[in-house]
């Protein structure tokens, strides 16, 4: 079976994780290794007035406590939001200043204030509850329609109102003379639910300090090493780039939340130099819930026009979004530039505008997580589409094709240029898997099983493989998001393929070798992939926003061409052939027309050996490539959701979900499938099951797996799952990433589902029993009462 | 967690003992429910004594129309023995619905009634089926066992050693989970004895499971779903949490009782 | 402290431990067996279950002190040798992603059908998802987990 480009290649990296031999942060354990455990804020608004440590320091077997006063005092910075977001009155956002240990307030539950290193976990989280805080306690604003009011705690000096900016994109007079010659609109109130990330892996973080070298290593749960690194040394001081080795090993899910760097891997990193000992944290779930980034949580008004004809004439969104205590490191860009340019969906819509506020609250940072941004625009969207068919009395899809763009590329009003895609296609190929035309026949049969039987919609675009560098930074990103990768061929022909790529479930050792092995012929089994060290792979941007295949194997495949042009050239000055002629297949590199070859690792050898290179040629057979994308990704989907609701108790039951994906190009049709099957899952959980409840003190109601329910397999159904190709012209292999689809597109068409199964739209996030009995209730009295 | 002795006593006796001899000692069966917190520091007993190790705590065995399960039996146990099977299959229902495979591989009966967890199943199937709570020293009817929330009426140093079922002529239970912790929400155990109708609620009530004595009172008068229907289930005294407000709380009791009813 | 003696993959094993000591932790600090996994502090993930005494069980919620003379199987000793049925399925099939959740995942796949089969029953696609209450894992949807165990049953 060929283990190219398209095959459903079983993955390299399973034995290890299959046996119990994976190598994830928690199961590192360094010699004289002491352990960190946090003090953390009980409040959610509160003045520190002073911490007492003598009680924890006088037990047997705590090396130290250390508090945001110590930290501050030895240099170590702010922890920074990087995508700078300028408010539409031209002013920058407020950014409050966020010490990884506080000093003078807290302002959230979980905010930490000190930390105490111990001889053991269980020691050190013992004298952490030992510590004693003064806390002044402080009024609190734990939701953004609390914390937007005239007269709410100030939560950061330097946010007045606690706004961090008033941003918009779009034509506002446009889309105000769209609405008006609209035929009819469609007004929407949503909000999106807050959820959190919960990754299996909790995060985790082993530092230490080498004094001999003035050096530090740093074991973490990380989706991309090197910006950790980057950040660490330019922004919080704790070393310089090249006396700080950060390595993060094999990582149990990530989904965003192990995107950013928090106050736990600052600390441990100091904490070790403080105490010159190996200091190992690792959260519980419990402390997960409490630091891990939240995503999504947006408020939004939103209106669409139609003409007669069903066509958007106009569309104004107005979105209010909680940041959360402080800006964690990319939280400004998901309210804005990952969301509003997404807001055309699939459509040919000339008038958009978006205005978005972001405020500060008493509770966790939320940043992105699975979608970040797209999802909460699909969802917008989607709901938006279906709802004003049911409005105008038209069939869902129809209104769909109807508005369904199909020239490319296509600019949209905001921002975005489509480069591919055949959304009339996937919509129908979704259609007919799902059994579009039996549906009613079937909601017939669950009627007379006193269930509601309803379907739903949702054909949504992304903008993946983040980011075109320079369009990035013209927005506000503080870095570039670009590749790097390096191919090394060795002299005996196997090849290590060196990424800045991060997996954390996503199968890189598999997928980036059948590129290799695609190109070249060789054996997947000779190819290695090298990720996740600072120390190995020279520099990378990480794995998120879906970007791994679009951008990093794009990388690969840049540093592959060069690799494949040497080789041409040593092998056409041995075999004495033109370089023209010369065809790498199968293992080994031919002279086309004539029975003259060499195998490749000959090649390999011969390289390296250097007896007979072409004049002037470097020895050796190793290249590296940036690639930086001229464009984002488009892939879309069309998703069919099918659900029965038991009228008496509210519960909804998946009974069918059909996606119909267009990722461009697939590497791997096994993997890709999963990925759509998990994201999926993850809407499916935003959609049923999941929200981050605080109360109006700022605390956390919800806050452990006894209460935050997280979907369980039987939760779900098995998917039908299918792709339709039109290859990203942007990049090298065509690929325009997987990661995110599922859980983007699929709240609304689990939601359009229940409110067609039920009859009344007006249903919120988590769609739980309770909601939905309570919907069907007042279905029924607004029903009575006509 | 917080240091702590562990104790294995062979007996009664020695049990007692240990349990006496400790600051702040716990019983510990199964543990399922105990360390999870501990590990959350929400408990810090001085000592845990272990009843696993005490012979004829543990076990089934049926004596006429009566079932007496140890202490230590597992709730996988209670689940698959012939005995629950047969004279009281909604025993072993409930059982089967507890937590999840490897929960009920640990947790026991007497743990499980001994914490009275107001979201817990086997209160609901005790008091419906008028069990009868056996301890070192004395027999407690299953409405004077469960006081309240997490309450008892064990004394200091009384140790469950056994619970007796008479078996039911019918018996059904329904539970409708709640969706994170897989507890009651809203469970309703019905149970006939051939003389009246008795039926507890659990999940659902700010003290504890208790018997619902309008849902008694008509299905005693006619065993059916309709019956259920004639009946006010009053939210008064009911939990409001975010899996459910009391409204939706006394609706679900009233669907999980026809539910139990029509599975009779 | 207390000395402890089990048999841990078919060797016997001893310790001193403090009583507090979970399974789980006796199992990753003290043996070093890490693949047994603690992905929750409230017993519901099941990324920490092992058989005891050929149960599957949550390590995270059972004293080390309490298993005295016990037998345990963690992923590391679930294969004599070759990968077990239940591990090579789950490479067939795809049902891991990070795998994490997966050491506990194939721990209790091995337990249900290994229970369904003594008792004769049909393991379905519907009772394995129901069977998987206590485990979750966040990235694979569970489709494919749920294929991988249906292989395996077919196998084993």
């Amino acid at each position: 079976m060929s283990s190219g480009i398209g095959a459903s290649v079983k993955r390299k990296e399973d034995k290890r994780f299959t046996t119990g031999k994976g190598k994830y942060t928690d199961d590192v354990r360094n010699d004289n290794q002491a352990y960190a455990a946090f003090v953390r804020s009980p409040h959610a608004h509160a003045r520190v007035k002073g911490i007492d440590t003598s009680a924890a320091m006088a037990m047997d077997g705590v090396i130290d406590v250390l508090n945001g006063q110590q930290l501050t005092g030895d240099g170590i910075g702010n922890i920074i939001c990087g995508w700078a977001i300028t408010s539409k009155d031209g002013s920058p956002m407020n950014m409050g200043a966020w010490s990884a240990l506080a000093t003078e307030k807290v302002r959230y539950v979980g905010d930490a204030v000190a930390v105490v290193i111990a001889e053991t976990q269980a020691l050190a989280r013992i004298a952490a509850e030992a510590v004693d805080v003064d806390y002044e306690e402080l009024p609190v604003a734990a939701s953004v329609l609390t914390s937007m009011k005239d007269g709410a705690p100030q939560i950061h000096e330097n946010a007045p109102g606690n706004q961090i900016y008033d941003w918009e994109l779009g034509d506002e007079a446009a889309a105000d003379a769209g609405l008006a010659s609209a035929t009819h609109i469609t007004s929407l109130d949503l909000t999106n639910n807050r959820l959190s990330p919960n990754p299996m892996e909790p995060r985790s973080a082993v530092a230490k300090y080498d004094d001999a070298e003035d050096h530090y290593t740093l074991y973490t749960t990380s989706q991309n090493p090197h910006v950790a690194r980057l950040v660490l040394s330019a922004f919080y001081n704790v070393a310089p780039e090249h006396k700080l080795r950060v390595i993060a090993p094999d990582v149990g899910g990530g989904f965003g939340a192990k995107i950013y760097i928090y106050p736990e891997e600052i600390t441990c990193l100091w904490a070790s130099m403080k105490t010159n000992r190996s200091v190992k944290w690792t959260s519980d779930r419990s402390e997960a819930f409490i630091t891990d980034a939240h995503g999504r949580d947006h408020v939004t008004s939103a209106k669409m026009g139609f003409d007669d004809a069903g066509k958007i004439v106009g569309f104004k969104v107005d979105t209010i979004a909680n940041i959360g205590a402080y800006m964690s490191l990319f939280s400004s860009s998901v309210p804005t530039y990952l969301y509003a340019p997404l807001l055309s969906g699939q459509y040919n819509i000339q008038n958009i505008h978006c205005n978005v506020r972001t405020y500060y609250t008493n509770t966790v940072p939320v940043d992105a997580y699975r979608g970040a941004g797209r999802p909460e625009a699909t969802y917008l969207v989607e709901r938006m589409m279906e709802t004003a068919a049911r409005e105008m009395g038209m069939d869902p899809a129809e209104l769909r094709r109807r508005n369904f763009i199909q020239e490319f590329p296509h600019q949209t009003p905001v921002l975005m240029q489509y480069d591919a895609g055949d959304f009339p296609k996937i919509l129908e190929m979704a259609q007919e898997t799902a059994d579009v035309a039996g549906f009613p026949a079937r909601r017939a049969e669950a009627e007379a099983r006193g269930k509601l039987r309803g379907i739903g919609y949702s054909t949504f675009i992304e903008a993946c493989g983040l980011a075109p560098s320079k369009a990035a930074g013209s927005l506000g990103a503080g870095v570039g998001l670009w590749e790097s990768a390096e191919v090394r061929v060795n002299p005996v022909g196997s090849i290590e393929i060196l990424t800045g790529s991060h997996s954390h479930g996503q199968g890189h050792e598999t997928t980036f070798a059948q590129v290799v092995a695609d190109r070249f012929g060789v054996p997947i089994e000779n190819v290695q992939i090298v990720h996740g060290d600072t120390d190995k792979v020279q520099f990378g941007m990480g794995t998120y926003g879906s970007r791994s295949g679009p951008v990093g194997m794009s990388a690969v495949a840049k540093a592959l061409d060069k690799v494949e042009a040497k080789v041409r050239k040593i092998a056409a000055h041995a075999l004495e052939a033109s370089e023209d002629d010369i065809v790498i297949e199968g293992g080994e590199v031919k002279v086309a027309g004539t029975d003259k070859s060499m195998a490749w690792h000959e090649v390999g050898l011969a390289a390296y050996i250097a007896h007979n290179l072409p004049e002037g040629m470097e020895p050796g057979l190793k290249e590296s490539a940036f690639f930086d994308p001229v464009n984002f990704s488009f892939p879309s989907g069309a998703f069919i959701c099918e659900v029965e609701v038991d009228p008496d108790t509210g519960t909804t039951e998946i009974v069918q979900f059909t996606s119909a994906d267009d990722f461009g190009t697939i590497i791997n049709p096994m993997i890709v499938e999963g990925q759509v099957h998990g994201g999926v899952t993850q809407g499916i959980g935003q959609a049923l099951l999941e929200q981050v409840v605080y109360d109006e003190d700022g605390q956390l109601l919800n806050g452990s797996y006894m209460d935050y329910t997280m979907p369980r397999a039987a939760d779900v159904p098995s998917f039908h799952v299918q792709h339709h190709e039109t290859p990203s012209p942007n990049n090298p292999l065509g690929v325009k990433g997987c990661g995110e689809a599922g859980a983007i597109g699929s709240p609304p068409a689990v939601i359009n589902a229940i409110t067609d199964a039920i009859g009344t739209n007006d249903l919120a996030m988590p769609a739980t029993p309770q909601a939905v009995w309570r919907a069907i209730q007042a279905g029924a009295k607004s029903v009575a009462a006509e | 967690m917080y240091p702590t002795k562990y104790h294995k006593p062979a007996s009664i006796a020695d049990a007692v003992a240990a349990l006496n001899g400790g600051d702040e000692a716990m019983l510990l069966s199964g543990g399922q429910t105990l360390l999870a917190t501990m590990k959350q520091h929400l408990a810090a007993p001085s000592d845990l004594v272990d009843i696993r190790g005490i012979a004829g705590l543990s076990g089934i065995s049926a004596n006429g129309n009566e079932l007496t399960i140890g202490a230590t039996t597992t709730h996988a146990e209670v689940a698959g023995n012939v005995d629950v099977r047969r004279l009281c299959p909604a025993l072993a229902d409930l059982a089967s619905g507890i937590g999840d495979t490897a929960v009920r591989n640990m947790g026991t009966i007497g743990g499980s009634i001994a914490n009275n967890d107001p979201a817990a199943d086997y209160p609901a199937g005790l008091l419906a089926l008028n069990a009868t709570i056996v301890t070192n020293t004395r027999e407690i009817s299953a409405d004077d066992f469960f006081e309240g929330l997490f309450a008892t009426a064990l004394d200091e140093g009384e140790i469950i050693t056994a619970v007796r079922v008479p078996a039911p002529s019918k018996a059904a239970y329904a539970k409708f989970a709640q969706p994170a912790s897989l507890f009651a929400l809203v469970g309703v155990f019905v149970a006939d004895s051939g003389s009246g109708v008795r039926v507890a609620v659990t999940g659902a009530g700010e003290d504890g499971v208790f018997r619902h004595a309008g849902l008694e009172a008509a299905l005693t008068g006619s065993m059916g779903d309709a019956s259920i229907d004639a009946v006010d289930i009053s939210d008064g005294n009911l939990i409001s949490d975010i899996h459910g407000a009391s409204d939706y709380r006394a609706h679900l009791i009233s669907v999980m009782a026809k539910r139990a009813v029509l599975s009779l | 402290m207390t000395s402890i003696n089990m048999n841990v993959n078919g060797k016997a094993v001893s310790g001193d431990v403090p009583d507090e000591t979970l399974l789980s932790e006796f199992l990753r600090e003290h043996l070093r067996l890490t693949g047994t996994h603690i992905g929750c502090d409230t017993s519901q993930c099941g990324a920490c279950v092992v058989h005891i005494d050929g149960k599957a069980v949550k390590s995270c919620s059972t004293l080390a002190v309490s298993l005295e003379g016990a037998e345990v199987t963690t992923i590391e000793g679930l294969a004599n040798g070759d990968l077990h049925p239940m591990q090579v399925a789950f490479n067939d099939n795809h049902g891991l992603q990070c795998g994490f959740c997966t050491p506990g995942m194939i721990m209790s796949g091995v337990d249900m059908v290994k229970r369904y089969k003594a008792e004769g029953k049909d393991l379905t696609s519907d009772a394995i998802r129901a069977e998987l209450e206590g485990n979750i894992c966040r990235c694979t949807g569970y489709h494919n987990i749920v294929k991988s165990i249906e292989d395996a049953a077919a196998k084993m």
